[in-house]
This record gives structure tokens, sequence and C-alpha cells, in this order.
């Protein structure tokens, strides 16, 4: 899976840079952000601005990195969403479990 | 077949890697279909969604991530309705034994039937010729 991190403030920021979150690549993100939470990471923040398409197995894989920090006291937020893909969250009502920011930017000042 | 009418009949492998494939012709059916009068980019989505539900459900769960078997996907559409039958050669489950997610408790898992049964108008999961076949429609006329 072609991820690619970029540290912003006290936010690692990991920008999925494909075009489908799905049940084919979303075990790679849920272990990045595992390794990453497990190394000591508090603030993740999840870009999804190149992801057309996402799948329950995609959904999974956020959710399970949510669940992660709240074990680890830290905090994962999402960013950039797609319509059609922020419609996924809507209909599962995960849009009431993250906080979603329009764009990355955004979602480093609320940390 | 009835004039008007697409027919699609394609065997994968029982690979997660033909996702985006299967998907992806299902996508490109539903944005061709100039008789829809809704939104057909959603529509477009939506079926993409249903048929990449589906094959993780047979991928994973029904053919027991076995990468020898064969996941068969059928789909027709005529005037009125949008057929897509995925075939499995698994043990099959009862499909109305999966309870809807619990919406308070976060689980990473279980929202794939769930999905299906949101974005379509019937679905079924039957046995057939010693496998397994989930059916579901999509009604096109009343959108």
């Amino acid at each position: 899976m072609n991820l690619k991190t970029e540290e912003k403030n006290d936010v690692l920021v990991i920008f999925v840079k494909e075009e489908r979150l799905d049940a084919h690549n979303s075990n790679d993100l849920k272990v990045t952000m595992q390794e990453f939470f497990d190394g000591g990471r508090k603030n993740i923040l999840v870009d999804l601005n190149d992801v057309r398409f996402i799948d329950s197995s995609g959904l999974g894989a956020l959710v399970s990195g949510f669940k992660n920090a709240i074990s680890h006291q830290g905090s994962l937020k999402l960013a950039s969403l797609q319509p059609q893909v922020k419609s996924m969250f809507e209909l599962t009502r995960l849009h009431r479990v993250f906080e979603i920011f329009g764009s990355t930017a955004e979602a480093v000042e609320n940390f | 077949m009835e004039k008007n009418e697409i027919e699609v009949d394609i065997k994968v492998p029982n690979q997660t890697r033909y996702l985006s494939l299967i998907g992806r012709i299902g996508e490109d059916i539903a944005k061709e279909l100039d008789r829809f009068h809704g939104d057909r980019d959603t529509l477009a989505y939506h079926i993409n969604l249903v048929l990449t539900e589906a094959m993780v459900n047979a991928i994973k769960h029904a053919n027991a991530n076995d990468p020898d078997k064969m996941v068969h996907v059928y789909i027709t559409i005529s005037d009125q309705d949008l057929l897509i039958r995925v075939y499995d050669d698994g043990q099959g489950f009862d499909i109305n034994s999966i309870p809807p997610p619990d919406f308070d408790t976060l689980e990473d898992r279980g929202r794939g039937i769930y999905i299906i049964k949101q974005l379509m108008d019937t679905v079924s999961y039957e046995k057939i010729n010693g496998g397994n076949v989930l059916e579901m429609t999509k009604n096109l006329s009343c959108m």
C-alpha cells in the first residue's frame, strides 16, 4: 500500500495514496497506525484526499486505529474525505465517532 | 436476451486483488445506464461497493481465503432491475442470523452485509449446487 507520512507540529499525518481503501490493502494501514501508536505516537491524522472508494474493511481499519489511539491515550482524526467516502461514514454512522476535517491544515490546528 | 439487457458473467480467483477489477466493471456498467434517471455516479459507487462487499464475503468467509477456489459473479440489467449474483463454493451461513452493527460499540468488522442490505432493494443468500449464491437486486425504474 502506498502511504506517505509527514510530521506537522506534533501530529503525524498519514496520506493514503491509493484510489481504493478496501479489503485488499486496508490491513496495511491498520498495521501502520498500530506500529506508530505502539512506538509512542500520540496524535495521528489520516488524510484520505486521494481515496475515491472505501469499503467496510477500510472503515474497519480506521475504527481499529481509533480504538488503538484511545488505548494509547492518543487521538486519531481524519481529513480531506471525498463526498462518496464521507457518505459511507454517514451510512455506517461513523461520522459521529471520528473528528473529520476539510483539510489537513485545519485538522492539524485542532489536535 | 431481451433488447436493452446487459449481461456480464465473470469468474476470478478467490483473491482480494481482483476486488477492484470486479468493482470497476460494475461501476462502468452503472455509468452507462442512460435510461436510469437518478444520480448515476452514486449508483455506480453503490454497485462498486456492493460487489466489493459480496466478493469479500465470498473470498474470506465462504471460501475461507482458499486462493485455488474461484468466485463467480453474474450481473444482469433489464429495463426495470439490476441483478447481481455472487457464487461461492464454501460452507455458507445464515444471512438472517447476522445482526446489524451495534452503533454504540465500535467493532472493526460486521458492516459488510449491513451495507449491502442498506443499498440494495432485495438481498438473499441461498444454497445452490453444492455452494451458495448471494443474490441482490436494485430497482432502477422508481428512482
